[in-house]
């Protein structure tokens, strides 16, 4: 998959976890970028994720993501 | 919402947990308001938020008192203004086996254990203790899970210091616990887990990561289990089951392949299959659920199939059967009108996905599970809570006679040309007296089921029932009635306190199964003998008008009260001067004779 239609789908789970259609993230967006975008709502956010690429992310990923794109990266990596 | 019915995409509904709330709220709906104070032992944010989603599909409208981070025993222990402030409606407290602060340790003795036991327990008890005298609410407690992890293998189970062991000793003092206080409710947190599969639920990458004691995409079973409770008691379960016959009770179509030939009994896989599930359903009828036939044939061929010599259910276990060819929309909203019982407490079991469309599009509120395949026609009903027993009294186990017995007096209804003449050929007996402790529990179920003839529908839990009956300054009534046919229980409860010289109603209802039997006058007939003994010179009425309760409009009227004031709103306020030579107007019902 490349990054743009991995992005593609990642805006759509971020659209349905926030509830806001306008929301579009790239590389640098963090926690800071999103209203919503609490430790609680973080948690959802990782989950639906996870289950729209069928990635399992290991605690130590979670722990040190520290944008989206390192979160692309993982899920790039592990699916190829 | 469908979406919200068992089995449900529980990650679906958690991704979109907000733009379904919003679609719930924007339904039209009346719901019940209720607060609900979560007291967690570890992360509860993600329940809260899906238990919002169950029980706004039930009808229910909750607020929420949210415990800070694993403060559940604090918060119920010491003095709590904002808790008290809130005044919760249910108290469910959500801990987990990572709880537990101490286990038993190899070198322990079988007393250590014991004591340790009793210590574990003591912690639990003394707080239901406490939040029952502070809040006199109904409880929601979960047991506890069986560990992700065994150190002894498999002796863990039998050995008194494996962890199994001991969790299952004390989740059975839990249950001991449940069995001797009412209002006190466990959540088989145990069970859903090994349903769920341990080693998902209980996945450490949850607790460690956000203490979640259980792992995110299993809070939606948790929360649907927990808005069963919930629901169950203000008395929003199904009441009534309406099946199809062919392929969903037996395999095979009957009118074309004959009885000999369905397949029921041992003889082969599906008819195992089909003979388990009519167990089950004679099952449900013995905790009082209504058992109704809807399905196309001909009435003599549904008979005889329900006849066949290897099938459990038999046609005298039905309530109503209706085997004919028109639609069955019709058939299913004559059912509920013959049972006098609202649409939306009916639950549809048809293997026919079209005939279950058609009754999902074209009948209000009725449940119509996706039974899928007939090997997982228990499993679907089972878990679909329809039935969540909280409470189960003597009138559940009687329910289906009760209800056989009023279509017997209708057909004798029918024989007589007058009306005071038949009342009179019922012979009935009525009991009406204070609230007395066997019926507390009945007492309270009617206060949250009854919608129709309610003229304050004002609910109440049992506790505040026991609370009422205590009160000096509160005149409480029970009314049971038994005629020839049969016993139909508890059917009318009235409630009034006293204010100087005037009883206030705060509560007059009956089950409409008694409707037209002049049960209403005997209460009323009763309410004025025990004001006349309590000094009581007035009787003030309210109705307050709801989607349901129409029929009891002009009911103070109809005892021969006066119209004092009225609202735009439509509520009344009614007043009667009990007079000096009160005549009763209960002519066919012999009371506590």
């Amino acid at each position: 998959m490349t990054r743009e239609a991995l992005y593609e789908r990642l805006n759509a789970v971020f659209q349905d976890v926030f509830d806001d259609e306008d929301i579009t993230v790239n590389d640098a967006t963090t926690s800071a970028d999103i209203e919503d975008w609490d430790s609680l709502e973080h948690i959802n956010l990782v989950s639906a994720v996870e289950k729209e690429f069928g990635v399992k992310f290991t605690m130590g990923q979670v722990v040190t993501m520290k944008n989206v794109g390192e979160m692309v990266d993982i899920i790039l990596a592990a699916i190829g | 919402m469908r979406e919200l019915e068992y089995p449900f995409d529980s990650e679906y509904i958690l991704k979109k947990a907000k733009s379904i709330k919003k679609a719930l709220l924007a339904d039209g709906s009346n719901r019940m308001p209720k607060k609900i104070a979560v007291l967690g032992g570890s992360t509860t944010h993600d329940i809260i938020k899906v238990l919002e989603l169950f029980l706004l599909h039930y009808g229910i409208e909750p607020s929420f008192y949210e415990s800070e981070y694993a403060q559940y025993w604090q918060d119920a222990m010491f003095d709590n203004e904002e808790l008290l402030a809130f005044a919760p409606d249910i108290i469910y407290i959500h801990t987990s086996n990572r709880n537990i602060v101490e286990y038993p340790v190899a070198a322990d003795s079988a007393a250590d254990v014991e004591d340790l036991l009793d210590k574990s327990y003591e912690h639990f008890r003394v707080m239901w203790d406490k939040l029952r005298e502070t809040y006199h609410c109904p409880v929601i407690q979960n047991n506890f899970e069986y560990p992700y992890y065994r150190l002894l293998g498999n002796k863990e189970a039998s050995d008194i210091h494996g962890r199994i062991s001991f969790l299952n000793r004390l989740n059975e003092k839990f249950y001991g616990y449940a069995r001797e206080n009412a209002n006190f409710y466990i959540n088989d947190i145990q069970y859903l887990s090994a349903c769920y599969g341990l080693d998902r639920w209980g996945d450490p990458f949850y607790w460690h990561m956000y203490k979640y004691a259980l792992c995110l995409p299993a809070i939606p079973d948790l929360s649907f289990n927990v808005a069963n409770i919930i629901k169950s008691i203000y008395g929003k379960n199904k009441k009534a089951l309406v099946l199809d016959l062919d392929n969903t009770l037996w395999g095979g179509i009957v009118g074309d392949d004959g009885v000999e030939n369905l397949e029921i009994g041992q003889e082969t896989s599906m008819g195992q299959v089909f003979s388990e599930f009519q167990t089950y359903i004679k099952q449900q009828k013995d905790i009082g659920i209504m058992l109704n036939v809807s399905s196309k044939n001909e009435e003599e061929n549904a008979l005889a199939g329900l006849q066949h010599p290897d099938g459990t259910l038999k046609p005298e276990d039905f309530v109503i059967i209706k085997a004919n060819w028109e639609p069955k929309s019709k058939n299913v909203a004559d059912i509920a009108t013959e049972l006098n019982i609202m649409q939306d407490a009916l639950v549809f079991v048809d293997d026919n996905p079209a005939e279950r469309e058609i009754i999902r599009t074209g009948l209000n509120g009725v449940a119509v599970p996706e039974i899928g395949s007939p090997e997982q026609y228990i499993r679907v009903l089972d878990r679909s809570g329809y039935f969540e027993v909280t409470n189960l009294s003597e009138d559940d186990k009687n329910r289906s006679d009760m209800y056989k017995a009023n279509l017997e007096r209708k057909k004798q209804q029918e024989s007589f040309g007058d009306y005071k003449e038949y009342l009179k050929s019922l012979e009935m007996q009525g009991t009406i007296k204070p609230f007395e402790p066997m019926y507390m529990a009945r007492i309270a179920q009617l206060t949250n089921k009854s919608n129709q003839f309610n003229l304050t529908t004002k609910r109440y839990t049992q506790a505040e029932i026991e609370q009422a009956a205590a009160d000096d300054s509160v005149i409480t009534l029970y009314g049971k009635l038994e005629d020839k046919f049969g016993d139909n229980g508890v059917v009318s409860v009235v409630i009034g306190h006293k204010e100087e010289n005037a009883l206030h109603m705060d509560l007059w209802l009956m089950s409409c199964r008694v409707l037209k039997r002049d049960m209403e006058f005997a209460m009323m007939d009763t309410l004025v003998a025990a004001c006349k003994a309590a000094g009581i010179t007035e009787i003030k009425g309210y109705y307050y008008p709801t989607a349901k309760n129409k029929m009891v409009e002009k009911f103070y009227e109809l005892q021969g009260f006066a119209l004092e004031s009225a609202d735009e709103q439509g509520n009344t306020v009614w007043r009667y001067p009990i007079p000096e030579n009160y005549e009763n107007k209960n002519q066919v019902i012999m009371v506590n004779a």
